[in-house]
């Protein structure tokens, strides 16, 4: 099941490890992606920290780290289309994988219905 | 204080444009995306709501001479009926914005100025004008400005132009009917493409915005906002005023010294200049391509452990998908091919400095 930040991250777990993307809201707000700079392999993250940045055609945006763990994988796609987050921001256009240190970071995080709630709030 | 709308606020509203602050107004960066509203002008047309841009009208007996000692480039040398570019400096030699001059005669001229810009640029042209029979006037409110840009632009317009627009080169502008709406028309721009920029009064601004709109559509033309404008004048190495030039910069150094006029007798920020261009510049401002990443306004150029400038504006090309900057640059790595580095986000990427402008698109001349 996937579960989301109030910074506008997505993650989805399986087993240990976490596949981590920016939600469909995220991508629309941001407009045309045009560069990912994505994390190095093995680099140790904590939760709330910066994981790396997506940059739109106006802007850069840091992406925070949804749990603490190791990057273990990384969307190489995204090298050359960055666009895919546009298209399709929580499947193919994820960003990293992280393997979970603690599971008990995950229970912390919003489930769809809260994060949509927050979004009507924050407008 | 709130933010100043254009009277095309709810037609932008309508179309589902994102709408951003820009300089003290409420303006439509987007209505699809950014990249195609780019592409759109490059290939068939785009139209652009520019009715934030300030005008200031020079009126009296001394309209020519005082324009000439406000401006670096020269309102004399033009015909009535043309336009040119140029920056407005301070006695320092440095800009207090950049403009278009439209010469109606010798005693009327418009300044159409950067909206950011137009307070403050009314208050220095005012306390210039200490000494000159001139009177000079804010207009701003009075008129709504569309660019209709892009290779098929002169095609749609003249569906409902009333001049014949094929007489009208670049950089000059007559007065007449379009959509039977007076209004004065140029062949300017700021995208690098063929096009043409419209002034006319605001009650006109909706028919006219929504009757563009509809004869372009067999043309795909689509409305642009403030991004893709961005994008497009960035490919083309046209000057942002407060990204590539400011209080800060000198025209020389911006390589602007094509719109300086030496020749000319007295203007604000010669002696400077001169002397910059006796002695010698420190910094050029260039174009700059880096292997990866997108470099923004502000982050640092090196060389080894020395600091040799700054990148003033950044973008991943959209036409040519280059990932390039515009920078200042020490004089002694400002030539071409020199490697260099750019900090981003805290990493050293490596860069080179290449040729501008980065594309040249369907515009009529090269400046």
């Amino acid at each position: 099941m996937k579960k989301y930040t109030k910074t506008h991250e997505w993650v989805e777990v399986s087993g240990k490890n976490a596949t981590v993307g920016i939600s469909e809201h995220a991508q629309d707000e941001l407009g045309d992606i045009v560069y990912v700079e994505l994390p190095e392999l093995g680099k140790e993250v904590k939760s709330g920290e910066v994981l790396c940045s997506v940059e739109s055609v106006k802007s850069a945006s840091d992406i925070y780290a949804p749990v603490s763990g190791k990057v273990v994988e990384v969307n190489k796609v995204l090298e050359d289309t960055p666009e895919t987050i546009n298209k399709s921001a929580e499947s193919d256009g994820w960003i990293a994988k992280i393997e979970i240190s603690d599971l008990k970071e995950v229970d912390k995080l919003l489930d769809k219905t809260a994060y949509n709630e927050f979004l009507k709030e924050e407008k | 204080m709130g933010l100043k709308r254009t009277p095309l606020y709810d037609e932008h509203k309508r179309l589902g444009a994102k709408l951003v602050e820009f300089g003290g107004w409420e303006m439509p960066v987007q209505y699809s995306s950014i990249i195609e509203e780019h592409k759109a002008v490059r290939e068939n047309a785009g139209l652009f709501d520019v009715s934030h841009m300030g005008e200031i009208l020079v009126e009296g007996k001394d309209a020519l001479k005082f324009v000439d000692y406000i401006i670096t480039n020269s309102a004399s040398k033009l015909k009535n009926g043309q336009i040119c570019y140029t920056p407005m400096c301070y006695k320092n030699g440095t800009i207090v914005d950049d403009l278009l001059a439209y010469r109606f005669s010798d005693v009327r001229i418009l300044l159409v100025v950067n909206a950011s810009n137009t307070e403050k640029d009314y208050k220095w042209i005012n306390e210039q004008s200490k000494g000159f029979r001139v009177s000079v006037s804010n207009e701003s409110s009075k008129y709504a400005q569309l660019a209709l840009q892009g290779p098929k632009a002169e095609e749609i317009l003249a569906k409902i132009s009333g001049v014949n627009l094929s007489e009208i080169g670049f950089y000059y502008f007559t007065t007449g009917r379009i959509n039977g709406i007076d209004c004065i028309v140029s062949r300017t721009g700021y995208t690098g493409e063929d096009g043409f920029e419209l002034y006319f009064k605001s009650e006109s601004a909706v028919v006219m915005w929504r009757r563009i709109l509809d004869i372009g559509r067999s043309y795909d033309i689509k409305p642009c906002g403030l991004g893709a404008r961005d994008t497009l004048r960035f490919e083309a190495c046209y000057m942002l005023y407060g990204n590539d030039i400011d209080d800060t910069t000198t025209p020389l150094e911006a390589g602007l010294k094509w719109a300086v006029d030496f020749d000319k007798p007295d203007f604000n920020g010669k002696e400077v200049l001169v002397e910059q261009k006796e002695k010698g510049l420190k910094r050029r401002l260039r174009g700059l391509e880096i292997s990866r990443g997108i470099a923004r306004h502000g982050y640092k150029i090196f060389v080894g452990d020395n600091e040799v400038g700054y990148v003033t504006s950044g973008a991943k090309s959209p036409t040519t998908g280059r990932f390039l900057s515009l920078g200042y640059v020490n004089k002694e790595y400002s030539k071409r091919g020199t490697e260099v580095e750019i900090e981003i986000h805290g990493k050293r990427v490596p860069a080179k400095v290449v040729k501008t402008p980065f594309y040249r698109g369907s515009v009529k001349s090269g400046k």
